[in-house]
């Protein structure tokens, strides 16, 4: 038997209150290196089972595919812990272990009970992260965040029930939706996934943590529904269709968002969509673009976050429309956020480059050609709104005269790395590709991929330009407050009027029933089972008494009938 | 030789305790003695599940009278893994019930106090180990009787009402269960739950059976607090002293369940009850009212004491649900809940019982940052309500899994949804009280309090310990009570 490495990070989270100081900044540093060697010595195979109500539960299985995310995600959960280090809250660091413990425990589960209890584990550790930040508005935000991702866990475990009366097997392998147990475990996945309609959470509460905690969340609860999707569902074709509308919805959004860790936030959703595709397009080539893609992504998503994330803590805001200009006081963040948005864009020699190449030629090769333009047309969005958007408003654009020190030493340190990974993954991708889950046969730097991405990068910078030298740019009005819908009409005027015009009361409407009949309902059940109401009353006797006669009066009458 | 007595030692052992204590006169010397007595019983019932598990049931006649005539102990699976529960509830509530009951018993009547413990410790491990169907009445009387008794003695005055209508339904159960034996005896003649089974099905067809068999149901769904027989229990709970609602929560209701068992599945075993004599339909509409009404009505409580009563009378809804499915998988589920629900609901009364003992109330309200004061107790807490919900690892979910095998197993998809969607309101109230304790600052100017003693932590974490440990290794447990199932249905395991 050998132990599932996630364990050394959750039990080991469990002295970290005790330590103090060096000793524990020590400890953070090297828990996740501890767990990632050990994770490198684990050979392929099933290691740990456990017999469970006559079930076999696989608590530890190792093959290409869950290996390859539990290296990134405890590489991850180090970068994270060595930029939390200047956060000194021991609740934080601890949930952030067994965040990342678990995700990575669902990571190498080898059935859906074991898949499940890691699945439920990663939703209440991460809620952590969102309520550290100490303001109604996060406790709130973080209280929906658990009702969704526990509401997943339930889809899940229905599912799998379902599941094994018909196959009487909890096995997770390749799923597919055939069935109406198949069919709850997919929006299971899908609700952590982000799917369109599903994915409000993501935006809703990713903004809401703190400082470390949005870095920490934008790796692990997203990409764990991508593996879970790879290994469940892969080659399922509904998912390209929802991945290519993930990948397009959000870009508007994204644009006209002033909080800039919101704009990041969607343009993850926009991320995972490109990986969703990958996964539905089911080649061998396509997976492994969706496990490339979910690698990189980690990184330069983290690095971002990051960034917006040191800018947030030196400056106390994260609005668009009050930053700018802080290149000068914030040169080294202002370079790695750079780096990270050119990875993003996919530019190439940079990390995006060589893992969105594979998914959008798996889709060339497999001819499905609308969804090949479809994630062309969300490739320059994304330049747009995280590429140029992010560094833009926050480091340039006009100044907002704050001047700020640079970001703590652990800050700078932890950026740095991941930007270092971002540039030496997008030179040298041979050694990601030779730890993907199918050999990779495939050649990044042609001379069409890159004459190709430029082009695309070039006119999508033009648009860029345009709409900011024609003052077309949203956020580029000042007096406006960004909040509002003032931003479509000068965008899109006319056609959001109307838009607005038909739907606007509809969408009211809409809300305002769904509210009511739910405060409605509450009142009912409230009356019905209240502490003054019939079900909670003190009954005196006689009352007691009557119900025995009905009782017995009721057996009596149906057996004598 | 003590081992060929075993079966009479459960009973008499405690039985004799009862008399020592008034005798003893003193509250410590009378704690001594059920300590003893307590230890001893659980020895004996593991005692026995090991020869039962080993060597099949035992009979055991009562001053060599021989069965049917004689009053005979019989020990099978079932009813010996009742012994152990009720056994080990016992064992492990007496070492915590000293600093509890010195709180909340005035001292003059401490040692009357443990002389209706033992007492009720008799009744409950003799009704889960007679084979006689009217020595199954005496003991529920003296088991119900005596926790009257026990109810009374709360520090509340209205604890003294809440005992009377205990009381009085109480008796009305006993009385309805009395009838219904007796009609048995008019038609067959016999008083043995063996030989009952045997002379029954000649006579299913009758009247007087029939109204014996509705007699008996309504007589112990009213001991076991059924929705809408569960009126007397709230108040019991939540003003008996702390030990006694730990103690009556974990087991009395328990019994109760066992004795509606052994009349389905024994006396009435040669007749298939619930296909030819309408009681499938009854007992599952009220089990599925009473596990949404019970979690409801919790979910609206401010004492937290009433509020885990509500809970359990949602929790005794998924017992009757497992018993009405009546398939080995069903009424595994309903024996597995009848366990893990000892275990859980103990571990909650008790955790609740320390807090009571520092602060002096049981009330939301006062729970503010509780989490913070009392670190030991209010995380044991947390693991009972965990178990509640039926999160995976502790033994709430072994409990709700069977049961939505068994449901799915005959097809009955709905009821699989209606034990989830129960489940998630167990969450709300549960959730309740772990934002209170944990996410409100401990009030301005509260008093210094401390953790509550070793001798109530122990057992305590005794109980939360066991809801992780049985739910992480649940085979034991869903081998015996499938085991267990199958006896009663007499079908191979």
């Amino acid at each position: 038997m050998t132990t599932n490495p996630a364990l050394i990070l959750i039990f080991g989270a469990l002295p970290i209150p005790l330590l103090q100081g060096r000793l524990r900044t020590a400890y953070l540093l090297a828990l996740p290196l501890v767990g990632l060697g050990y994770a490198f010595a684990l050979e392929p195979g099933l290691h740990w089972q456990v017999d469970f109500m006559g079930y076999g539960l696989e608590l530890l299985r190792v093959d290409r595919l869950s290996r390859v995310f539990s290296y990134i995600f405890f590489f991850a959960a180090f970068l994270g812990n060595l930029y939390a280090l200047n956060d000194n809250d021991p609740v934080q660091q601890v949930a952030a272990q067994v965040y990342a413990g678990s995700a990575i425990g669902a990571v190498f589960a080898g059935d859906l009970i074991t898949l499940f209890v890691f699945w439920e584990l990663t939703a209440v550790s991460s809620v952590f992260l969102i309520w550290a930040r100490g303001t109604e508005r996060a406790y709130r935000a973080g209280m929906r965040f658990l009702i969704i991702q526990v509401g997943s866990g339930v889809l899940l475990l229905a599912g799998l029930i379902l599941n094994v009366r018909d196959t009487g097997s909890i096995a997770f392998d390749l799923l597919g939706v055939t069935s109406p147990g198949t069919a709850l475990i997919f929006i299971a996945f899908g609700i952590k996934c982000a799917f369109p309609f599903l994915h409000n959470w993501l935006q809703d509460t990713y903004p809401e943590a703190t400082v470390s905690g949005t870095v920490i969340l934008s790796v692990f609860t997203t990409k764990l529904a991508v593996y879970a999707l790879a290994r469940g569902y892969a080659g399922t074709e509904m998912l390209i269709w929802i991945g290519a509308t993930m990948t397009a919805f959000p870009i508007f959004y994204a644009v006209i968002e002033n909080d800039l860790r919101r704009v990041l936030s969607y343009s993850l959703n926009n991320q995972l969509g490109f990986m969703v595709v990958g996964i539905g397009i089911g080649t061998e080539m396509s997976v492994n673009g969706t496990v490339a893609h979910a690698f990189t992504h980690i990184l330069y998503k983290a690095l971002l976050f990051m960034s917006m994330g040191a800018v947030l803590f030196r400056t106390g805001t994260i609005k668009g429309s009050e930053l700018g200009g802080l290149y000068k006081s914030m040169p080294l963040t202002a370079t790695f956020c750079i780096v990270g948005a050119a990875s993003i864009s996919a530019f190439p020699l940079f990390s995006g480059f060589i893992s969105k190449a594979l998914i959008i030629t798996a889709a060339a090769n497999e001819g499905y050609w609308l969804i090949w333009a479809v994630l062309l047309f969300a490739s320059a969005g994304v330049f747009h709104h995280s590429g140029i958007k992010i560094p833009f408003f926050a480091f340039f654009a006009h100044d907002s005269g704050k001047r700020v020190q640079e970001a703590p030493w652990n800050m700078l340190l932890a950026m740095g790395i991941a930007a270092a990974l971002c540039i030496g993954i997008g030179v040298w991708p041979g050694p990601l590709y030779a730890i993907l889950p199918f050999p990779v046969d495939f050649q990044p730097y042609t001379s069409a991929h890159v004459i190709n991405q430029l082009q695309l990068l070039f006119f999508s910078a033009l648009a860029f330009t345009w709409l900011m030298r024609t003052g077309l740019y949203p956020p580029e009005m000042r007096s406006t407050n960004l909040d509002s819908d003032v931003v479509y009409r000068k965008l899109l005027p006319w056609l959001v009027r109307r838009f607005l015009a038909v739907f606007g009361p509809v969408d009211r409407a809409a809300r305002r029933l769904a509210t009511e009949s739910v405060e409605r309902l509450i009142a009912v059940v409230f009356r019905r089972t209240g502490p003054k109401s019939v079900l909670a009353r003190t009954v005196a006797v006689g009352g007691m008494v009557l119900w025995v006669i009905v009782l017995l009066g009721v057996y009596l009458l149906l057996n004598f009938t | 030789m003590i081992a060929e007595h075993l079966p009479a030692l459960q009973v008499v052992i405690p039985l004799m305790a009862a008399p020592l204590c008034i005798l003893l006169h003193r509250a410590s010397g009378a704690w001594f003695v059920s300590l003893v007595a307590s230890w001893c019983s659980f020895a004996v019932a593991v005692a026995l599940l090991g020869q039962v598990q080993a060597g099949g049931p035992i009979s055991y006649p009562l001053g060599d009278w021989a069965p049917p005539w004689g009053i005979e102990y019989r020990v099978d699976m079932v009813s010996a893994f009742v012994l152990v529960i009720v056994s080990t509830i016992g064992a492990v509530v007496i070492p915590y019930a000293r600093a509890s009951v010195e709180r909340e018993v005035p001292s003059d009547r401490a040692y009357l106090f443990y002389c209706m413990y033992c007492l009720c410790l008799t009744g409950m491990l003799g009704i889960a180990i007679t084979g006689d169907a009217f020595n199954l009445f005496v003991f529920l009387e003296i088991a119900s009787l005596s926790s009257y008794v026990l109810v009374s003695m709360g520090a509340d005055r209205r604890a003294l009402m809440a005992a009377y209508r205990y009381l009085i339904m109480g008796t009305i159960g006993a009385t309805f269960y009395i009838i219904g034996v007796g009609l048995l005896y008019m038609m067959t003649g016999t008083l043995n739950m063996a030989d009952l089974a045997e002379r029954l099905p000649a006579v299913a067809e009758t009247r007087t059976i029939l109204t014996a068999l509705a007699f008996l149901t309504v007589g112990i769904s009213l001991k076991l607090a059924l929705f809408p027989l569960h009126l007397w229990l709230p108040n019991a709970y939540a003003f008996a002293p702390s030990v006694v609602t730990a103690f009556l929560a974990a087991t009395a209701t328990k019994v109760a369940v066992y004795a509606l068992i052994r009349i389905y599945f024994t006396i009435f075993g040669g007749i298939d009850v619930f296909e030819t004599m309408a009681v499938r339909e009854v007992l599952m509409g009220l089990a599925i009212v009473a596990m949404f009404a019970g979690s409801l009505v919790a979910v609206y409580q401010n004492n937290v004491k009433r509020m885990l009563a509500y809970s359990s009378i949602a929790q005794i809804g998924y017992m009757v649900l497992g018993i009405s499915i009546a398939s080995v998988t069903g009424l595994s589920g309903g024996i597995i809940h009848l366990f893990n629900h000892a275990l859980m609901k103990g571990a909650l009364f008790l955790a609740l019982g320390c807090v009571v003992l520092r602060l002096g109330s049981a009330h939301v309200r006062d729970l503010d940052g509780i989490g913070r004061r009392m670190p030991l107790t209010m995380a044991a807490f947390v693991l009972g309500g965990l178990s509640l919900i039926g999160v995976p690892l502790t033994v709430g979910f072994v409990s709700k899994w069977t049961l939505i095998q068994a449901a799915l197993e005959r097809g009955w998809w709905p009821l699989a949804v209606i034990i989830l969607l129960t489940s998630l309101l167990a969450v709300i109230y549960v959730w309740r009280i772990v934002e209170v304790s944990y996410f409100r600052p401990v009030p301005e100017g509260a008093a210094d309090i401390a953790e509550a003693p070793a001798s109530m932590l122990v057992p305590l974490w005794v109980l939360a310990g066991a809801c992780v440990y049985f739910g992480a290794r649940a085979e034991q447990t869903v081998t015996i009570a499938r085991a267990a199932a199958a006896t009663l249905l007499g079908v191979s395991p």
